[in-house]
């Protein structure tokens, strides 16, 4: 069966005035139909720029300049702009971090919806009116009728985040790449937010690409997990083995890090440092210097993303295959 | 000396110890947002009338922080958390009630009276890119409150005290001629807590000083703050939303919700036994790394407006446990067998069973 996102060898350069960097590297990835896969790593670590590179909307200077996107069957990464517009917001569609800014202020939430259904489909306005009110009842909006005629700022955090799903599921998206989308948001909020993807997810069999720095949501909440480090994929696989048995040393750190999981009061587990700018990426393995297993090799050798265990991949020397 | 005198002295001596390094007394602050003239002109019922719009932040707060200890008062964004932290500094008078700083007042003090107040109290922010001076090498950044609060103070002493300040933190203090921009968001964290630190404070008041940053400068700033603290016996005020760094650092917890204390208990007490009907929702709905969705507990609707409180207990509409008694009484703190205070009618009565 084909996958229904593959992206295979994927870098994406920014042409700088002082020479080009490399944003991303041999990224491989594939999702299938109805599968959530998380995509975790720290600021910088090349997350966010892997959800632009999907639906092409990657900002000058920035451009794919090796690999390709391929999605249901196509090509996605060489269409043109026209025919990328038609899949962009209709079969993929993104919700972005912040709420507050995601929606413009000065149109009501009904035009919004409308605008964007008539974007898509040949549809008469009472009818995108009546498709943005099912999807609205959808994501749990009490009274949508109303909720249609309002502005962006009558309504509160949760509810503008609720709506902005609500607007990604117009097109009913066979993917949905949802980046950060919680962290602007309380924790009651947060667990409704992530309740509601995951329940519409499996209603309607829609894919989900979780982008998050959050450690615990993406265990909570998704089936494959996707660690990066300094625009490299380090480490791979499902996500409750994952985090049950990290192999990598920065995958192992990031989870020992988090408050909660040792005793209250005792020292945290602590990665020394701090992730490279992409500009002064340390030869061999990107995270030696950070590394409590380093030896000469990986100075020296760039590690290659290997299968160790039956569906685990790991770019690290020190880790033994099967 | 006679022996009944001595008794007396001792006592003092206890009592002065026994006293807690800051008191929050009945602390309300509301801040009038009617705007000008003409804005608070309103229409009702068929007439014009003049009124006053205000945001109620915090209410009739009761709070007291004893020494060496690290409290957290936690809640959800617009709660009143950082603005009860703001009034402990004195950066807003309250509208009523006291704070007392080792049985002293200060919220009624002049500035000038408020000097060696300020000395003891300290602030981290949260943002270290918002609150370092883009213009003032760390050198200046630091050594402006020495120079400040002790105007004799040489230059050779200024500059020692600034290398062990920074060595303590973990900044190489060789980097003091560079600024701001020059360092990374955890390196500036941590010039940020040099400065809270320089002049040898005994309470610090910490809103949010990791919430800006990374996983694993996140770890790295919460061992700094705890093994600091341990090392200067200092005393923590800690304002923050993650509920996992909460657990980690806290002796004991303050959950707050629309202006109000919901419950106060140790760190321990509190995750292991909420009782309050928020505290319970609000711990439930933490993800927990490594374990499958545990059903959380939903809320009804959304948090009000702090310009309309409710009446009776502010939860009580989002409370499943609301009854006449809680739409209609102001449920206050009350002391439970386990320690912990909790201001709820359904706690009370044992409503609230599981």
């Amino acid at each position: 069966m084909a996958h229904l996102l593959e992206i295979h060898d994927l870098d994406v350069q920014f042409a700088l005035r002082n020479g080009s960097i490399t944003a991303l590297k041999d990224i491989n990835l594939t999702l299938e139909k109805g599968e959530k896969l998380g995509l975790v790593g720290e600021s910088g670590a090349g997350k966010s720029v892997t959800g632009f590179a999907i639906i092409n909307l990657i900002s000058k200077p920035g451009y794919i300049s090796k690999g390709r996107i391929t999605f249901d069957g196509e090509e996605i990464s060489a269409l043109s702009d026209e025919k990328m517009r038609r899949i962009r917001g209709d079969k993929i569609t993104m919700i972005f971090q912040d709420p507050m800014m995601t929606l413009n202020p000065v149109f009501k939430i009904g035009t919004q919806m409308i605008e964007t259904l008539q974007a898509h489909r040949k549809i008469s306005k009472s009818d995108a009116r009546k498709i943005a009110l099912d999807k609205l009842r959808k994501v749990q909006i009490p009274s949508p009728e109303q909720r249609l005629q309002q502005y962006p700022h009558e309504l509160s955090g949760g509810m503008r985040q609720r709506i902005i799903i609500a607007i990604a599921l117009l097109t009913d998206p066979s993917l949905i790449i949802a980046d950060e989308p919680t962290t602007a948001l309380d924790v009651t909020i947060q667990a409704e937010i992530m309740d509601l993807l995951q329940e519409l997810c499996e209603s309607d069999n829609m894919s989900l690409i979780l982008i998050t720095h959050d450690l615990a949501v993406v265990s909570q909440v998704t089936e494959k997990i996707v660690v990066m480090y300094a625009g490299k994929i380090i480490e791979s696989g499902l996500t409750h083995e994952v985090i049950a048995n990290p192999q990598h040393p920065y995958t192992t750190g990031l989870i020992k890090s988090i408050p909660g999981i040792i005793k209250p009061g005792e020292k945290l587990e602590q990665i020394p440092g701090m992730m490279p700018t992409l500009t002064k990426i340390p030869p061999g393995c990107a995270f030696n210097p950070r590394c409590n297993l380093r030896e000469d090799i990986c100075v020296k050798v760039t590690p290659e993303l290997e299968e160790k265990a039956a569906g685990r991949l790991v770019a690290c020397h020190m880790v033994k295959g099967k | 000396m006679s022996y009944g005198k001595r008794k007396v002295v001792t006592k003092e001596i206890l009592k002065k110890m026994a006293t807690p390094i800051l008191k929050i007394d009945n602390i309300v602050k509301h801040f009038d947002i009617s705007g000008g003239f003409l804005e608070s002109i309103k229409f009702r019922n068929g007439r014009f009338k003049l009124e006053k719009t205000t945001v109620k932040a915090v209410n009739n707060v009761d709070l007291s922080i004893n020494k060496g200890e690290t409290l957290s008062v936690v809640g959800e964004s617009g709660c009143g958390k950082s603005t009860l932290a703001r009034l402990v500094l004195g950066i807003h008078t309250p509208n009523s009630g006291k704070i007392s700083y080792r049985g002293t007042r200060i919220d009624n003090l002049s500035h000038r009276q408020m000097l060696p107040f300020r000395k003891k109290m300290q602030m981290i922010f949260q943002d270290p890119y918002a609150s370092l001076n883009p213009r003032k090498t760390v050198q200046r950044t630091l050594e402006e409150p020495l120079r400040f609060h002790n105007p004799s103070m040489a230059t050779e002493q200024i500059n020692e005290k600034i290398s062990q300040v920074m060595e303590q933190v973990g900044v190489d203090p060789a980097w003091t001629k560079r600024f701001p921009h020059e360092f990374s968001g955890g390196q500036r964290q941590r010039i940020s807590i040099a400065r809270g630190l320089i002049l040898d404070p005994e309470l610090i008041v910490a809103d949010e000083p990791v919430s800006a940053l990374d996983v694993s400068i996140q770890a790295q700033i919460l061992n700094l703050l705890m093994e600091t603290g341990k090392q200067r016996n200092l005393t923590y005020l800690f304002i923050t939303h993650d509920l996992s760094v909460v657990r980690h650092i806290s002796t004991r917890v303050a959950v707050m919700y629309l202006g109000t204390l919901c419950e106060v208990a140790t760190a321990e007490t509190l995750f292991t036994q909420p009782r309050h009907p928020y505290t319970r929702a609000l711990l439930s709905a933490i993800p927990r790394v490594g374990e499958t969705r545990a059903k959380h507990i939903k809320l009804k609707g959304e948090v009000p407006t702090p310009v309309h409180l409710p009446t009776g207990c502010v939860f009580h509409e989002r409370c499943v446990y609301a009854d006449k008694r809680c739409i209609a009484e102001v449920p206050l703190l009350n002391t439970l067998e386990s320690g912990a205070h909790v201001a709820c009618h359904a706690v009370e009565e044992n409503r609230a069973m599981d």
